[in-house]
This record gives structure tokens, C-alpha cells and sequence, in this order.
């Protein structure tokens, strides 16, 4: 088992690396990070929690089958690929679909496919890094 | 739905079909199947035999009626290539049409009789349907890329066929037999009709119809002439002989005998070896009338022709001897087409009905003697005739008109073929051959349709039923048909065969001088006649005399083209055993040395010897922490290289690593860098908890292999510092950097231009990546989780 200092540390490290991971994520667009980045810190953040506790700890935490996260993620970065095919372009190609969300105290708020992509990277990076350290782990 | 319903749409989805979807009902039929077959189980062989015979009704309307010039139908497909999906059916497809339909219809029948209860029949239903639907097409099309697809497709479909019993190894080795010789055939074809094209555009033809037959009839004296005639005729023909089984590429269809016997008598009998002597047919007005094609194409099939009907009288078994019959009745096929004159061609037409309508019977009571009795040896069967009439009937008429027994339908067909032997060249040989055939074929009818049902009954006969509708209904249908056509020819004559008779011969014939064909059963009193009736009695003789031939020589052992099939065979298996034995040693450090070494060859070369090599020098600008991450880049490494234990070792790379990630902050890309320290974190837990787990290392490398360890490293280092520094002063192309920069905010709603790209303008290589990555975690899943019980990774 474990230090009882690390497993401490954990249980408050993990909300804040999920966050940073989300927040990563977010900013993506804008300023350095994006989906590759934060699904390895969100990965991260499991990792650490099975070094403190156990895989099936993890496992219990996690809910749902990391395995289940690569898929769903491909799914999505596919469909936003595959929107644009319904309008008559390309595969991928972003053009038509933007949303520009005026936020009071924000200012200008663009959404739009790429995000989605991007999101669907984020979960299949989580996915595979985190369902390869489990695996090889429970070794 | 209703079984009733399905009937009646089916009767009415006839009347108002046009061709295209007469090509791809039995593609549909076939998908529907496996939704119909847990419905109607037995009866599922019924209700589609009726349903092929609406089809079969589809085609039987233009008996008669065919406009001059045939029917078309057409789609794009891919027009800039000349690719379209056009359809013709004149009198040849309708000829072919009919046949495939008709006999279908009853072979799927008696499908249903002769596997009832067997666990495959579903899946046999879906794919003789497939097969229908691509034989349809196939003679039905008339561009030649769109022929040459179903051509494929009735390959691939008689692999799966001949392959039913799929844990036989005996019939798998069967299927991929067929498979390589048709495919291989099929290829050569591929070439020759994509150089046909050609030479039909530089005979005038427009680039979209380049490949329609019935554009490149009208320019055929023009590519007679062309240069590349021989290489076109050479590789079609090479197509035709191994799809008819022509000699020597005959061997794959007596081994296709694997396959139940409904699939014999379907695919090779009656409508698939004949896809061969159709291409020749429909090619024959662009192709034929040289000397070239008379020569190879008659003495090819002269040659199967006899070797076939030889082989077959010497075998016992009733499937082997139908087979080989069958060779030998392409093989007269070819020859005719070859002969090449109207009343050679004539013949062929013909004999083409009369070969389907007693060989399918013929089959089908093979398969019903194998299913009754049990055996298929001919020297077992006797007597039958008093356990099943109906069948022995059948046999009997289908046998006679093999024969050519007058009044049936063969006797007719034998006619014509002397008719156009004595009129042809060399014609005393070319007789000769054709009358010891059809006294081989005399011997052979007695053999298979007589012999079995008379006489006294065998221990094996004493047991046998009748056999149930399902079963007598095909052969009984197709030889009584032998017989109705042989006493009124005229049924068919002028409606389908003259036509077919035109289509086959074309323009080439001057019209004052062309004799129509005209089929009858009574010529008068000639030789041809003498000839027919000589040939009777000779092959009576043959029939009794068998067992002479059964001791002839010559016997070859594996010296036929059969055993070089299989040595080929064996040979590619053991140089592709050495070959992956040599490169894949399943070491990954041998892995790594030979893409390294490789590498480092072929990227040093072209440096050498492509590009000149003016390597820059400027230690000028370094700053101090730059040189200082440097020394604990190289520090990181050594001590990684030198050390004794995994794990320290691991701490070295990672030092390497963390200042690779340093590196990239000191030079502006911050995105990188955390990724770099993320994969870094990531990897050294990884080889963590994989090296826990392995012992420690026992065996250190010995000195040679560490300096050939530390020669590769250095090459490859140098190679890489070399490319990198190169690159710096190499510029193929205007870098497209600025057009990032320009585009990112406005088209793209980023500022960080490394996001917009991954995710954005090279969005495609982001999905291509991540799909990598999903395949390697499955693949790291597999191979660590589904390994089997007690091994050890």
C-alpha cells in the first residue's frame, strides 16, 4: 500500500487535474494546449490515482470502460468530419459551420465543428493512454 | 409479408422490368435470403426457383420479338475512362440469358431436394443467386469493364461454390485451384480489354465509348491491322481457355467436382465454363477471321476437345466422367468458333443449347444416383430404372441426345457440326478428330445415362428410394426439352438461334450470299448423314470395349499440368517460408537494426550522391544553458547506455527526455513542450511497471555485438544531425508557414496556429493519428489480455 501522504495528495490533485485538463482542452484554440495535451492530463490524473490506490480503485472511480472512451471519440471527430459531407463539402472541412455566441462580460464566443473534433481527440487520447497503463498495471 | 404477396410482386415486377433491373434481381433476391430462408425453410428452394422463373419469363418475352440491334439500358459509371454500366441484349445474351434463368430456376429446386436439412442450404441459396445475378450480367453487358466485373464476381462466387464444404480440405484446395487459374486468366483479360480500348480510340472511336462492343464491332478491320492485335488476342484468349477449362488449363474443373453436385451441374456444366466460349462469341465480329485466331483458338480446342472425351471414358466416377466431358464439349465449342465460318458458327450456337440441356440432366441425375444410392462409381450401379422411372427416363432421352440419337435435339447439333468440319480447312483431320469425339461421346452417354438404370441390381441399388419432385423435376424438364426441340426445332430456330447466329458472325458476312440459320431434323440422304449413323455404332463398340481403354497408355503420373500446378504452388509456399523466416525474426532489436541500417543507407546515398552537402558550422550564437542542456542531453544518454539496471536506466532516458522538452520552451513552442513532458511522464511509468515485472537482465551483450551496437547508433545519430542540419539550408518549396499565419484568425477562428492546424487545416492526418492510436491500445489490449490460457508474455 502506498504512503498514506501520496494517497493525501491525490485526492486533492485529481479535481484540479481534470480541471486543468478541461481547462486545457478549452483554450485550446487560442492559446497553448488542446485536446492531445489535455486527454494526457486527464490521464495523467487517473494514472497518479492508480499509483496511490489499485487498478480496480480506478476502475471503480472511472464508472465506465476507459475502452468505451476510444470509441466514443472517434465517433465524434468522425461526425464532425462527416457534417460538412451533408452541405456539399469536403470531408472535414470546417467552413459552414460556426456559431458566434455574443457572452456579456465575455465578449464573442465562437463554436463550431473543430471544437467538436477536438473533442473527440481528447477522449480517444484519454482513452488509450489511460486503458494501456491499466492494462499493462494489472499485469 | 405473405408468401403470396411475395409471388404475385414478383409476376408483376416482370412485366414492367427493364434490363437493369433484370441484372440486379438476383442480387437482390440474394440479399433478402437470409430474412426469407428461417420463414419458409423446405419450401424456400420452390419459391425461388418460381421467382428466377419470372425472371426466366422476363427474357422468354423477347423470344421473337427482339428489335434489330437488341435492347439497350445504360448508367455513368466512370465516364473519363470510358467505364460505363451499359447493357445489350440481342440474341447471343438472350441465348445465354435463357439459359442461366432457366436452368437456374430448376437447379435452385433441386438444391433445395438434394441438401434438405443441411445446415449450409441458406447460405448455398445466396450464393448460386449471387452467381445468377453476375452470370446475368455478365452476358448481358456490353462494355467490357463492366463485363470483366461480374467476370470477377462468377470467379469469386464459384470459389465460395466449389468450396461449400468448406471443412474439406479437399474441396478448399479445389476452390483456390479454380480460383487461381480463372483469376489468373481474368487478368490477362483485364489487359486485353484495356489495350482493346486503346486500339479502338486510335481507330476512331470517342474515349467514352471506347470499351462498348457494340461500338467496337464497327471498327473491327481497323484493329485487326493494328500492331497490337496478337498481344490482345493472346491475352482475351488467355482469359477465355481458363474460364472454359480449355487445354492445358483444364485441370481445375474435374477437381472443381468437389463441389454438391447442384453446383456442378449449374456452374460447371451448363452456364460458367461457357462464360469462356460467350467472350470468344461476342468478341468474335472484332477479333475473328485471321489466321491467327483460326489456328490457336480451333487447334486449342481440337486438342481439349479429344484429350477431354478420351480422359472421360477411362474414369469411373460419374462426376469425373461428366467433368471431363465437359471439357471435351468446350473444347468442340472452342473449336467451332474457331472454324469461324456461318455454318461453323451455327453449329456452335446450337450445341451450346443442346450441351446445357443434356449435360445439366445428365448432372442433375448423377446427383440424384449419389444421393439415392450412395455411390458414384459406375461399376456399382445397375438395375435402377426399377427404383426410379421417372429418373431413368430423364437419363435415358438426355443420354440419347449426348449421343446424338435422332429425333432429339443432339442429333441435330452433330449434324451441323459435321456440316461445317467437311466444309472447313484441313477437314479430313479436322473430321477425324470430331468423329473419334463423338464416338468417345457415344461411349460416354451409355456410360453415365443407360448403363446405371439397366441390368441386374447391385448390393449398392438394392437400397436405394426414389427420389422425391424436387429432384427428377430438373433433369426430366431439361431432357424432355431436348426431345421437344429435336422434333420441333423450329420453336427456337428463327426466334433466338438465327439471331444469335447474326450477332455472332456480324457484319463480315456479305449479306446476298448469307444463309440464314435454319434448323430441321431430316437432311436428306448424304454423307453427313452416314456419318451420324457410323458414329452410333462405333461408339457402341467403344462402350463395350471400355476396359481396353482404361488399360491404354498413356498414364503421366504428376507430369501433367495438374502436378505443375501444385509444384508452383508448393514453390511459392517455401520461398515465402524462407522469406518472412528471414526478415521477420520476431527480435525486435533485429526489427530496429535492419530499419535503421536501412535507413541510414538509403537516406546516406542520396545525400551523397543527390544533393551537395555544405554543412554550416555557426557555434556563434549558442547561449550557455543551451550548451549545458546539451551536455545533460548526451550525460542522460551515456548513463542510460552504461548502466546495469532497467530502472536507472529508465531515469536516464528520462533526463534525455525532459530536456528535449526544455528545449522546445527555449525555442518557442510551448505546445510541444508540455506534450513532450506528458508523453516523457507517461512513458517512464509505463516501462515501469513493464520492467517490474521482468526478471533482471541475466545476459549482457558480448563486445561484438556492442560495437555493432554503438557503429549502428553513431550512423544513424549522424545521419539524422546531418538531415537536420541540411535541412536548414535546403528549400524545395516556398514554405506555406504564412499562410497559416494569415488564414488562422479569419477562416479558421484561432490564434494558436499549432491547434488550427491539428485540428483544422491538416485536420485529416489529426484522425488519421488518432485512429493509429486507437489500433495500437486495441492492439496492447490483445495482445496482453487475450493471450492464451497459461502462456506468459
Amino acid at each position: 500500500m502506498p504512503s498514506l501522504i501520496l494517497r493525501t495528495t491525490t485526492r486533492f490533485m485529481m479535481p484540479l487535474l481534470l480541471l486543468f485538463s478541461l481547462f486545457l482542452l478549452w483554450r485550446g484554440h487560442n492559446e497553448p494546449g488542446g485536446g492531445f495535451v489535455g486527454g494526457l492530463v486527464g490521464a495523467s490524473a487517473f494514472i497518479l490515482y492508480t499509483l496511490s490506490f489499485s487498478v480496480q480503485a480506478t476502475r471503480d472511480a472511472l464508472a465506465f470502460d476507459s475502452r468505451s472512451l476510444i470509441g466514443v471519440g472517434l465517433m465524434l471527430a468522425l461526425t464532425a468530419g462527416i457534417m460538412p459531407l451533408t452541405q456539399g463539402q469536403p470531408f472535414l472541412a470546417h467552413r459552414n459551420f460556426w456559431v458566434k455566441l455574443e457572452l456579456p462580460g465575455f465578449g464573442q464566443l465562437d463554436l463550431g465543428t473543430p471544437l467538436m473534433f477536438d473533442i473527440g481527440v481528447y477522449l480517444v487520447v484519454f482513452g488509450v493512454a489511460l486503458t494501456i497503463v491499466l492494462t499493462l498495471t494489472e499485469e | 409479408m405473405s408468401l403470396l404477396g411475395l409471388v404475385q410482386q414478383s409476376f408483376q415486377g416482370t412485366v414492367s422490368m427493364d434490363l437493369l433491373t433484370a441484372v440486379v434481381a438476383a442480387f437482390v433476391a440474394a440479399a433478402i435470403v437470409p430474412i426469407l430462408y428461417p420463414l419458409l425453410r423446405q419450401a424456400t428452394g420452390w419459391f425461388l426457383g418460381l421467382a428466377t422463373l419470372g425472371l426466366f419469363g422476363y427474357f422468354a418475352r423477347f423470344l421473337g420479338s427482339l428489335p434489330p440491334g437488341g435492347i439497350t439500358a445504360s448508367r455513368e459509371w466512370i465516364p473519363s475512362l470510358g467505364f460505363r454500366f451499359s447493357f445489350l441484349l440481342d440474341g447471343l445474351s438472350l441465348l445465354f440469358a435463357l439459359l442461366i434463368t432457366g436452368i437456374g430456376a430448376l437447379i435452385l429446386i433441386y438444391a433445395g431436394g438434394y441438401l434438405g436439412g443441411h445446415k449450409g442450404l441458406g447460405r448455398l441459396y445466396v450464393l448460386l443467386l449471387v452467381f445468377m445475378g453476375s452470370m446475368v450480367g455478365l452476358v448481358l453487358a456490353d462494355n467490357l469493364f463492366t463485363m470483366f466485373v461480374f467476370w470477377e464476381l462468377t470467379s469469386v462466387s464459384s470459389y465460395l461454390l466449389i468450396g461449400f464444404d468448406h471443412e474439406r480440405a479437399e474441396a478448399r484446395a479445389a476452390a483456390l485451384k479454380a480460383l487461381l487459374v480463372t483469376g489468373g486468366g481474368g487478368l490477362a483479360m483485364m489487359a486485353g480489354v484495356l489495350l482493346l480500348g486503346q486500339m479502338g480510340i486510335e481507330a476512331g472511336l470517342a474515349p467514352e465509348v471506347c470499351f462498348e462492343v457494340s461500338q467496337l464491332n464497327t471498327v473491327g478491320p481497323a484493329i485487326k491491322e493494328n500492331a497490337f492485335y496478337l498481344p490482345i488476342l493472346l491475352l482475351i484468349l488467355a482469359g477465355a481457355f481458363t474460364k472454359s477449362a480449355q487445354f492445358p488449363f483444364h485441370f481445375w474443373l474435374p477437381a472443381a467436382m468437389e463441389a454438391p453436385t447442384p453446383i456442378s451441374a449449374y456452374l460447371h456444366s451448363a452456364t460458367m465454363v461457357k462464360a469462356g466460349v460467350y467472350l470468344l462469341a461476342r468478341l468474335s465480329p472484332i477479333l475473328a477471321g485471321t489466321v491467327e485466331w483460326l489456328w490457336i483458338v480451333s487447334s486449342v480446342g481440337a486438342i481439349t476437345m479429344f484429350w477431354g472425351a478420351f480422359i472421360s471414358v477411362r474414369k469411373t466416377d460419374l462426376k469425373q466422367i461428366l467433368a471431363y466431358s465437359t471439357v471435351s464439349a468446350l473444347g468442340l465449342l472452342m473449336l467451332l468458333l474457331g472454324l469461324g465460318s456461318p455454318a461453323a458458327i451455327a453449329a456452335a450456337v446450337t450445341f451450346v443449347l443442346v450441351h446445357a440441356l443434356y449435360k445439366g440432366a445428365l448432372f442433375m441425375v448423377a446427383g440424384i444416383i449419389d444421393h439415392e444410392v450412395g455411390t458414384r462409381n459406375i461399376q456399382r450401379l445397375g438395375g435402377l430404372a426399377r427404383v426410379m422411372p421417372v429418373t431413368a427416363v430423364a437419363a435415358g432421352l438426355a443420354a440419347a441426345s449426348m449421343a446424338a440419337v435422332p429425333p432429339l435435339f443432339g442429333f441435330i447439333g452433330k449434324e451441323l457440326f459435321y456440316e461445317s468440319t467437311l466444309h472447313g480447312p484441313a477437314r479430313v483431320l479436322v473430321t477425324t478428330v470430331a468423329f473419334l469425339t463423338s464416338m468417345l461421346f457415344v461411349a460416354i452417354a451409355i456410360m453415365t445415362g443407360v448403363r446405371p438404370f439397366l441390368g441386374a441390381m447391385t448390393d449398392d441399388t438394392r437400397r436405394a428410394h426414389n427420389a422425391p419432385m424436387s429432384l427428377w423435376l430438373g433433369p426430366a424438364t431439361l431432357a424432355g426439352l431436348s426431345l421437344v426441340l429435336g422434333l420441333a426445332p423450329f420453336l427456337l430456330d428463327q426466334p433466338l438461334l438465327a439471331i444469335a447466329h447474326q450477332n455472332v458472325l456480324g457484319d463480315v458476312i456479305d449479306a446476298e450470299h448469307f444463309e440464314s440459320l435454319h434448323l430441321a431434323l431430316w437432311h436428306g440422304w448424304n454423307f453427313t448423314l452416314a456419318l451420324s449413323g457410323f458414329t452410333l455404332v462405333a461408339g457402341c463398340v467403344v462402350y463395350l470395349q471400355r476396359d481396353i481403354f482404361r488399360a491404354l497408355p498413356p498414364h503421366f503420373g504428376r507430369w501433367t499440368t495438374d502436378g505443375f500446378y501444385d509444384m508452383v504452388l508448393a514453390g511459392m509456399n517455401s520461398v515465402a517460408k524462407v522469406q518472412t523466416s528471414v526478415l521477420q525474426s520476431g527480435y525486435l532489436r533485429y526489427y530496429l537494426l535492419m530499419i535503421y541500417l536501412t535507413a541510414t543507407g538509403l537516406v546516406g546515398y542520396t545525400a551523397a550522391t543527390r544533393t551537395n552537402l555544405t554543412l554550416k558550422w555557426d557555434w556563434s550564437d549558442i547561449r550557455f544553458y543551451e550548451w549545458g542542456l546539451c551536455v545533460l542531453i548526451m550525460l542522460g544518454s551515456l548513463f542510460s547506455a552504461y548502466s546495469r539496471s532497467r530502472l536507472t536506466s529508465i531515469a536516464g532516458l528520462g533526463v534525455v527526455g525532459y530536456c528535449v522538452a526544455l528545449l522546445f520552451v527555449f525555442y518557442g513552442a510551448p505546445d510541444l513542450a508540455m506534450t513532450q513532458i506528458l508523453i516523457e511522464t507517461l512513458s517512464v511509468i509505463l516501462f515501469v511497471f513493464v520492467f517490474y515485472h521482468l526478471p533482471p537482465s541475466k545476459k549482457l551483450s558480448g563486445p561484438f555485438t556492442r560495437l555493432r551496437d554503438i557503429v549502428v547508433a553513431i550512423a544513424i545519430g549522424g545521419i539524422a544531425t546531418i538531415l537536420v542540419l541540411q535541412a536548414e539550408q535546403v528549400k524545395y518549396f516556398t514554405p506555406i508557414s504564412q499562410f497559416f499565419v494569415e488564414n488562422s484568425v479569419p477562416k479558421a477562428h484561432g490564434r494558436n496556429i499549432v491547434n488550427v492546424i491539428l485540428v483544422d487545416f491538416r485536420g485529416l492526418d489529426t484522425m488519421g493519428e488518432i485512429t493509429v492510436l486507437a489500433v495500437a491500445a486495441v492492439g496492447v489490449y490483445a495482445l496482453l489480455k487475450l493471450r492464451p490460457q497459461g502462456g506468459k508474455a
